[in-house]
C-alpha cells in the first residue's frame, strides 16, 4: 500500500512531463530530446525563485509556465520551423528534429553546467508529514501531485471543450485533413510545441519541491517521458496518464522491493514489452 | 560476384599505402602524437562501423557505448583466464548477439523507436552491470594487466579499421549491400520486390555492433582499470554520431573526414575547458543539421558537381 501510494504520487509529475512531450511529438511532430533540459531549467528557476526571492514554488508556476511557453514558442519559430519547411517527408523531419534537439540538449545542458556547476541542488519546501491510510508521506509530494492533477484537468477541459483544443487534436490525428477544414496547421503546431514546453516546465517546478536535481539529469527524464509517450500511444492524453501511473508504480516497486539501482532497468523492461506486444500504445489500434 | 574493376584496384592500392604509412607512426613518436592517434584510430573504426549500418538505413543508432562497453567488459572479465585473441572473438560475438536482440525488438517498426531504444541502451546495460558487480563481486571495477604498449593498441586499432573498411567494401559489392541500397531509397519498394527488409537491417546492425565491441575490447588494456561509468560512457555514442555525420555517411571513407579534425578539437576542449564540452557538442549537432546535412564529403561532392557543370557550360559556349 505504501509503495502503491508513493508510486502514484510520483506518477503525477511524470504524467505532466510526458504530456508535454506528447504535445510536442504528437501534435507538432517534433521528437524533442531536449525536453528533459526544459524540466531541469524549470527546477533551477523554481529553486532560484524560492531561495532568492522567497517565492512559493506553486506561485512560481504562474511565472514559470508562461515563460516556458514563450521561450518554447521562440525555439520552435527560430530553430524548428525551418526543419519542418525543409523536410520532404515525415521520416526526414524525424531524423532532422532528433539531431537538432540533441544539439539543443547539449547546448542547454552545457550552459547549465557552466552556470550552476555539476553539484546537486535542493531546497526544503513543505517538508512535513502527511497521513494517507495510516502511513505518512511528505506533504510536498502530496501537494505536487494535487497540483499536477489540477493542471491535467485544466488541460483536459482545454483539449475537449474549446475550439483551439479541438484543432490541436485534429492536427494530432491528421495534419492534411485538418488543413482542409481551415485549421492553421503551422500555427497550431507552434502552439502545441509551446504548450508542451510549458507543461514540462510545470512538471519540473513541481519535481524540484521534493527531488534533488543537478544540471545533467535531464537526459534520464527525457528517457522516461519518451517511454511513457510510446507506452501510452503517441498523441494520446489518456494513454500518457495511464502509462505514467504504470511507470511510477513499477519504478517504486522495483526500487523498494529489489534494488534502487535497477529503476531504469524496470522502465526499460516495460518499454521492451510494449515494443514487442503493443507498439501502437495502450489505447492505440493495430495498423491495418 | 562481379569482377573487380580497375578503379577498385586503385582504391585498394591507395588504401594499402595509407595503412602502411599509418602503421609507421609509432616508430616516429611514442608520446603525445601517438596518444592522440590512438583516439583518432579508435574513432575512425567506431564511426566507420557505425556508418556501415546507419549510413544506408538512416537510422540513428545511439547504442555505440553499449557495444563498446560490452567489448571492454569481455576483456576485463576474461583477461586472466583466456588468451587475448579469443577474448576479441568473444567480444565480437557478444556485440553481434546484443545487436541481434536489439534489432529484433526494434528494427521491424519505425525509426523513432529505434533511436529511443538505443538512446537508453548503454545506460540500461551499465545499470545491470553495476548491479551484478555489487551483488556478485566486492570491488566495483576490474583490473586489466597486459604487456601491451600504446603502439600495440594503435596497431590493433589500425588493423580493425582496415578490417571494417574491407568489410564495408565487400558488403557494398554483395547482395546485402544491393538490398540496403534499395531499402535506403524506399523501404516499401524494397519490400515489394521481395527483400526481407527487417532481416537485412538486423544482419547489418549485427556486423556493425560486433566491430564496435571489438574496438572496446582492444581499448580495454589501455584503461587498466575498468569501471562501468567509463566503459559505458554515453559520450562515446554521441561523439560517434557527430563525427560520422560531420564527415558524411554516403561514402565509406566519409566518416574519416569528420573524425580527424573533431578528435583533435575535442582533445583540446576537454583538456582546456572541461566544462564546455557539452556546449561544443550541442553546437556541432546544430551546425550539422542546419548547414551541412550531407556532411563535409557531401559538400565536396556538391562543389565538384557544380564545377563540372560549369566546365560543361563553358565548353558548350566555346563550341557554339
Amino acid at each position: 500500500m505504501n509503495i502503491l501510494v508513493t508510486g502514484i504520487l510520483l506518477s503525477g509529475t511524470y504524467a505532466l512531463i510526458a504530456l508535454g512531450l506528447t504535445m510536442q511529438y504528437g501534435v507538432a511532430r517534433i521528437m524533442n530530446l531536449g525536453n528533459g533540459e526544459t524540466l531541469v531549467a524549470a527546477c533551477f528557476v523554481a529553486f532560484w525563485l524560492y531561495t532568492g526571492l522567497a517565492i512559493n514554488p506553486l506561485i512560481g508556476l504562474v511565472i514559470i509556465a508562461p515563460a516556458a511557453f514563450v521561450i518554447n514558442w521562440g525555439i520552435y519559430a527560430v530553430a524548428l520551423r525551418p526543419l519542418v519547411n525543409r523536410a520532404k517527408n515525415r521520416g526526414q523531419l524525424e531524423v532532422d528534429s532528433i539531431l537538432a534537439t540533441f544539439g539543443l540538449l547539449f547546448l542547454l545542458q552545457g550552459l547549465m553546467i557552466v552556470g550552476f556547476g555539476g553539484e546537486y541542488h535542493s531546497y526544503t519546501f513543505l517538508a512535513e508529514r502527511f497521513e494517507i491510510f495510516g502511513n505518512s508521506y511528505g506533504l510536498n509530494r502530496v501537494v505536487a501531485f494535487a497540483a499536477a492533477v489540477l493542471i491535467f484537468v485544466a488541460l483536459w477541459l482545454f483539449l475537449y471543450r474549446t475550439r483551439q483544443g479541438t484543432a490541436l487534436r485534429a492536427v494530432a490525428v491528421d495534419p492534411d485533413a485538418a488543413n482542409l477544414v481551415a485549421i492553421d496547421v503551422a500555427r497550431t503546431a507552434a502552439f502545441a510545441f509551446a504548450l508542451g514546453g510549458a507543461l514540462t516546465a510545470c512538471g519540473g517546478a513541481l519535481l524540484s519541491t521534493f527531488y534533488t536535481f543537478n544540471a545533467s539529469m535531464g537526459v534520464v527524464f527525457t528517457m522516461k517521458a519518451l517511454i511513457i509517450v510510446i507506452m501510452g500511444g503517441v498523441g494520446d492524453v489518456r494513454g500518457a496518464v495511464l502509462a505514467a501511473l504504470i511507470l511510477g508504480v513499477s519504478e517504486t516497486l522495483v526500487a523498494s522491493l529489489i534494488d534502487p539501482g535497477l529503476t531504469l532497468a524496470a522502465t526499460y523492461t516495460l518499454f521492451i514489452l510494449v515494443l514487442l506486444f503493443r507498439p501502437q500504445g495502450i489505447f492505440g489500434r493495430a495498423p491495418t | 560476384m562481379n569482377g573487380i574493376t580497375r578503379d577498385e584496384i586503385r582504391g585498394l592500392a591507395i588504401g594499402a599505402v595509407l595503412v602502411a604509412l599509418a602503421a609507421a607512426l609509432p616508430l616516429l613518436d611514442k608520446g603525445f602524437y601517438l596518444s592522440i592517434s590512438v583516439n583518432i584510430m579508435l574513432y575512425a573504426a567506431l564511426c566507420t562501423a557505425w556508418a556501415l549500418f546507419s549510413g544506408p538505413t538512416h537510422y540513428v543508432s545511439l547504442a555505440t557505448a553499449a557495444f563498446y562497453g560490452l567489448g571492454t567488459y569481455s576483456v576485463g572479465l576474461g583477461i586472466d583466464i583466456l588468451p587475448f585473441p579469443l577474448l576479441l572473438a568473444i567480444a565480437a560475438a557478444a556485440g553481434a548477439v546484443l545487436a541481434g536482440l536489439v534489432g529484433a525488438a526494434t528494427l521491424r517498426i519505425s525509426g523513432v523507436y529505434f533511436v529511443i531504444f538505443t538512446f537508453g541502451l548503454a545506460e540500461l546495460v551499465r545499470q545491470v552491470v553495476t548491479w551484478t558487480q555489487t551483488k556478485l563481486a566486492t570491488a566495483m571495477g576490474l583490473y586489466v594487466f597486459t604487456d601491451f604498449t600504446e603502439s600495440h593498441i594503435y596497431w590493433m586499432l589500425l588493423a580493425l579499421a582496415a578490417a571494417v573498411f574491407l568489410t564495408g567494401w565487400a558488403i557494398n559489392r554483395s547482395r546485402l549491400g544491393f538490398a540496403m541500397q534499395i531499402i535506403g531509397n524506399d523501404e516499401t519498394v524494397a519490400r515489394h520486390v521481395g527483400i526481407d527488409t527487417a532481416r537485412s537491417k538486423i544482419l547489418l546492425f549485427m556486423i556493425s555492433g560486433a566491430f564496435i565491441a571489438v574496438a572496446g575490447a582492444i581499448m580495454a588494456p589501455r584503461y587498466s582499470y575498468i569501471e562501468p561509468p567509463a566503459a559505458f560512457n554515453p559520450m562515446i555514442s554521441f561523439l560517434v554520431v557527430i563525427m560520422a555525420l560531420l564527415g558524411g555517411t554516403k561514402r565509406l571513407w566519409g566518416p574519416l573526414v569528420g573524425v580527424i579534425p573533431f578528435t583533435i578539437v575535442m582533445d583540446i576542449i576537454s583538456s582546456q575547458f572541461p566544462n564546455h564540452t557539452s556546449i561544443v557538442m550541442g553546437l556541432a549537432f546544430l551546425t550539422i543539421v542546419y548547414f551541412i546535412p550531407n556532411g563535409v564529403t557531401g559538400l565536396i561532392e556538391q562543389g565538384r558537381e557544380r564545377w563540372r557543370r560549369r566546365v560543361v557550360v563553358v565548353g558548350e559556349e566555346k563550341t557554339a
